[in-house]
Order: structure tokens, then sequence, then C-alpha cells
């Protein structure tokens, strides 16, 4: 909210850009004292360079890594398994969820099950899923789908079991099949709790990206961040590890404008 | 025996299950209940607060399932709801989502008319119910009782054969609820329905019906009914009548005889 403020009255007034770069500044002020701490116990030889590098060093690694390619290429390999885990996760875990939620048959069948994986750490099926995936990006695109579906099942399950369920019984009385309630009114009513467990799916997506990449993979950022590592390469394994938080973080920001934008009819409220 | 009846209840009860320890026993909602509203006839319910009116409602549109006894329309018994039945609910149940237009739109959308004359039904829905400038509004930037006018608007505009109402202008001020309890009789005279109309204003009671059914404190039965007898013209020069002073000091006795017995009656 304070944010929006910002900005709106940056567009007014053009003192206002000053305004809220210092507003930016404040909200990431603790990011700005955590990369002070890290240069200085850099500086300070508390710690070796090669355990933690210097800001510069990691950058220069970061401009190297970028200008051969290597960036790119592997953090598209990554980001396309991520999306393509993501997305298959949230077309079946919304349809499980609500599904579940609204017929008793599949909530007996599913339950149990949505049970027992839920809790369950995903990457501890790595080696489980190399057996039968391959090293290939089926692997990966499964681990991620696995992780991610779990929480867009249980979101879309409570938020469907939590309808108002007077606006179900005007729309049947108004003339609505059973098919067009799920899809017509239990989707988008279930839609705000569907999204939340979307998000986090989103932030579990790049967890599982880089784990099964780092164990299993010929190339992404997971095993980039491995080999380099391996290889000692401190400052540029870092450079990459600041690539994947970097975008971690900036595809949940796109993602929360776009749920504020998708749930306007709710903002008054 | 043909079809001469709107709505026939006989001998329903109802009974809201008890959460376990608090009130285990549940709630009987409804006991024994009789009555017999005749075809497009509009017919208002009174009684005290908790005494089942809404339950009543339910049971007709088919929301909840009939536990004991029977209702049924010139459709047959009911058992689930159906357009033939539309409600205005205590609560609006607006879709949240939706802006007042596509609110008032769903339902003739079902009905399967082409988008175009949906839009110009619901539109002159919306301004029948003074909520014109605001078919972009969603449901939360509106007050109340706008809600509550979008909601009769958008359960108006599928013209349904019969038509539920618990307390539809309960949110409004004491102006626009004249000027819709005028709006309203006059659709009715225009396309006939059968009405049943919960409210607790026993004065809009004896404007609106042609008959008035009053419910016992909880568990709700048909108490009494009265013919309000005021014929089908109903404006300005009703409400100086002295038959419609007078049937509202009647009703407005025997109402309070039950709520009196309500609150005696403790929880
Ligand atoms: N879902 C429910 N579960 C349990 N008890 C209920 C439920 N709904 C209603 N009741 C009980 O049934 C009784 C009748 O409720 P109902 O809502 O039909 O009353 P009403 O006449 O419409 O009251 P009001 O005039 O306040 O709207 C009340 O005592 C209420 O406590
Ligand atoms: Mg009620």
């Amino acid at each position: 909210m304070a944010a929006g403020d910002m900005r709106s009255v940056a567009a007014v007034d053009g003192r206002g850009s000053l305004v809220a770069v210092v507003a930016l500044c404040v909200r990431y002020l603790p990011v700005l004292i955590m990369l002070a701490v890290w240069e200085l116990v850099g500086r300070s030889g508390l710690v070796s360079q090669q355990m933690l590098p210097g800001i510069g060093a990691i950058a220069a690694a970061f401009l190297d890594l970028l200008q051969s390619g290597e960036l790119v290429v592997n953090a598209w390999r990554s980001l396309s398994r991520a999306a393509t885990g993501l997305g298959l996760a949230v077309l079946v875990g919304m349809t499980v969820g609500l599904l579940m939620a609204t017929r008793p048959l599949f909530r007996t069948l599913f339950n149990p099950l949505v049970r027992i994986l839920y809790p369950m750490p995903k990457s501890a099926l790595i080696p489980l899923v190399m057996i039968w995936f391959g090293l290939g990006d089926a692997s990966k695109i499964f681990l991620i789908f696995l992780g991610c579906l779990l929480p867009v099942i249980v979101s879309a399950y409570n938020g469907a079991r939590g309808v108002n369920p007077f606006i179900v019984w005007s729309a049947t009385s108004l003339g609505a099949s059973k098919e067009q309630v799920l899809r017509e009114i239990i989707l988008p009513a279930a839609l705000p709790d569907i999204l939340a467990g979307c998000r986090t799916a989103l932030a579990f997506s790049f967890i599982l990206m880089v784990s099964s990449e780092f164990v299993i993979a010929k190339d992404g950022l997971g095993f980039l961040i491995g080999s380099l590592g391996d290889g000692g390469n401190y400052p540029a394994m870092f450079a990459v590890i600041l690539t994947v938080a970097s975008t971690g973080f900036v595809a949940d920001r796109l993602f929360g404008s776009f749920v504020s934008h998708r749930l306007r009819w709710k903002e008054q409220a | 025996m043909t079809a001469d009846f709107g709505i026939k209840i006989e001998g329903v009860s109802h009974a809201y299950p008890g959460t376990q320890g608090l009130n285990a026993a549940g709630t009987l909602a409804l006991k024994q209940t009789d009555l017999l509203i005749r075809h497009h006839e509009f017919h208002a319910l009174l009684g005290p607060s908790g005494c089942g009116k809404s339950t009543l409602l339910y049971l007709i549109g088919g929301f909840i399932p009939v536990q004991t006894g029977s209702i049924s329309t010139q459709k047959g018994p009911v058992t689930a709801p159906g357009p033939d039945r539309s409600i205005v609910f205590q609560n609006f149940a607006l879709f949240p989502w939706k802006t007042v237009l596509e609110n008032v739109m769903y339902g003739l959308q079902k009905k399967g008319l082409p988008e175009a004359e949906c839009r110009d039904i619901a539109q002159a829905h919306i301004k029948l119910v003074q909520l014109s400038g605001f078919e972009q509004a969603y449901p939360s930037q509106l007050s109340g009782g706008m809600q509550q006018r979008a909601a009769i608007a958008r359960t108006l505009a599928v013209d349904p054969d019969i038509l539920l109402m618990d307390e539809p202008f309960g949110a409004l001020d004491a102006q626009t609820r004249r000027v819709m309890q005028e709006e309203l009789r006059m659709i009715w005279k225009r396309r006939p329905k059968t009405v049943v109309f919960v409210t607790h204003d026993v004065h809009e009671a004896v404007f609106l019906a042609d008959r008035i059914s009053i419910m016992s404190a909880r568990p709700g039965r048909i108490e009494h009914q009265i013919d309000t007898g005021l014929g089908p013209e109903r404006d300005e020069s009703t409400l100086t009548d002295r038959r419609f002073v007078e049937l509202g000091e009647q009703i407005w006795r025997l109402v309070r005889e039950q709520a009196v017995l309500a609150s005696r009656g403790g929880l």
C-alpha cells in the first residue's frame, strides 16, 4: 500500500522521485546492511577471501559469466524447467484441489495421498526420480512439479471449502449447473487462496530447480553453482547464487503485482 | 387435484444439527408447518427473529433438503434449487468478483439469451433499482443498501415464477424503501408471480401483500393468516386507508404477542 502511495506521489511531483528512491532504500535497508557486513567481514580478514569473496570480485565474475554467455544459457535451461514444472503443477493442483473440495469421491481418493506427500521433503526423492526419469529434463521437471503440486492442491481445496454457500445457492437458483458452479463460481471465489498457494509454489519451484540440478544435471544454474564450487571459483559461484536469488525475487514481485491486479475486486473491502 | 396453488407446504419440520457439546441436541427451527400459498399471490411472512422464516424460504428454494413433510409447487415436489424459484437472500450473496452488471447478467446468460439482450434486460433492472452509473462497480465498492438493490435486480431480472425474498429491503433507508416497495408491487402486477416476502416491518407487509402469515416463536409454525383485502392498487392513498391503519394495528399486536413469547422462551 505504502509503495503504491509513493508511486502516485512521484508521478505528480518532480521531487517525488527522490522520495520514492529514499523509500525504496529504507525498505531494503536490511539487504544493504547485510551486503556491507559481508564486505567488511571479508576485508577484515576474519574469514578468508576464498570463503567469502568481496562484492567487487563477485561483480567481476558476474560480468565474465554474462559475457561468455554461460549464465544466460544455463539460466534459460533452468527457468524453462521451473516454468514447465510449476505450470503443470498449477493446472493439475487446481483441478485436483477443487474436485477434492466438491466431489466426495475425489476427497476419499486423494486425501490420504495428499496428507502423506505434503510434509515429505521432495528433494529426498532425487535419487529415485533419477532412476525413473534419467538425467534429462524430465527428472527435474517431475521433481519441481511434485514439489509445487502440494501447496496448490491444499490451497485450492481450502479455498473451495471456504466459499460462502449463499453465493453457490444464488448461482444454482439462477440456473447454473453443477459443472458451471464449479467453473464459474467456486473457482473464482477460491482464487485468492489458489493464487496464494501458487506464490508459495513459485518459491518451491526455485528451491527444487537448484537442488535437483545440483545433484542431477549437465546444465542449468544449479549445475553451474556445483561445478564452479568444485572448481574452486568461489566469486563466480557466488555470482550465480545471487543471480538465482534475485531472479526468484523478481519473479515473486511480478507474480505479486499480477495477483493484486487479478484480485482488484477485493481491494476495497 | 389440479394445481391451483403456488406453493404447498405440508407438515414440514426442520431441525438443525447441534454442534458437539454445545447445544448437542440441535435446534428445531420449524415444527409441523402447514402453509398454502395461492397461485400468483403476494404473500408476506412475519414473525419474531429466529422463528424460522429464512429456514422456510431455504426449504422452498430447495437449498436445504426437506426432512419431514413435503413442499411442492406447480412443477411438483421441491428437491433442488431451480431457476423457477429465485431468491433474494438476507445477506445479498452477490458474486464479489463480478461487477454489478455482470452479477445481474449472470442469470440471464444461464437462460441462454443472446448477450445483447442480457445486457439490455440487466441495464433496465439496474435502472429500476436506481443503480445506474454503478454498472462497473464491484460489490465491495457499494454500501449495504446498494448491494441489496443489486441483489434484487439480479433476481428480478430472471423473472421467475416464484419469487422468494428474505427481508429484501432491510438495509434500505426509509425513502428508498418506499420507492422499492411501489416498484415491486408494480412489477408483480405487470408480470404476475407467486411472491413469498419475509419482513419485520408490519406496515411493509400490509402495504405489499394480499395475504399475511404470522409465525409463532421458535419452533416456527403458521399461527395466524390474514387477508389484507386492500385490492390490487397500492399507492400513497393506501397508507391513509382506514383498513390499512387498522390492519397494521391488529397485526402489530399479533406479532408482538409472538415476540413476547419468544423472549420468554429464552434461548
Ligand atoms: N445453519 C444453522 N445451523 C444451526 N442452527 C441454525 C442454522 N440456521 C438457523 N439456525 C437456527 O434456526 C432458527 C431459525 O433460524 P432462521 O434463520 O430461519 O430464523 P429467521 O426467522 O429467519 O430469523 P431472522 O428474522 O432473525 O432472520 C434459529 O433459532 C437459528 O438459531
Ligand atoms: Mg432470516
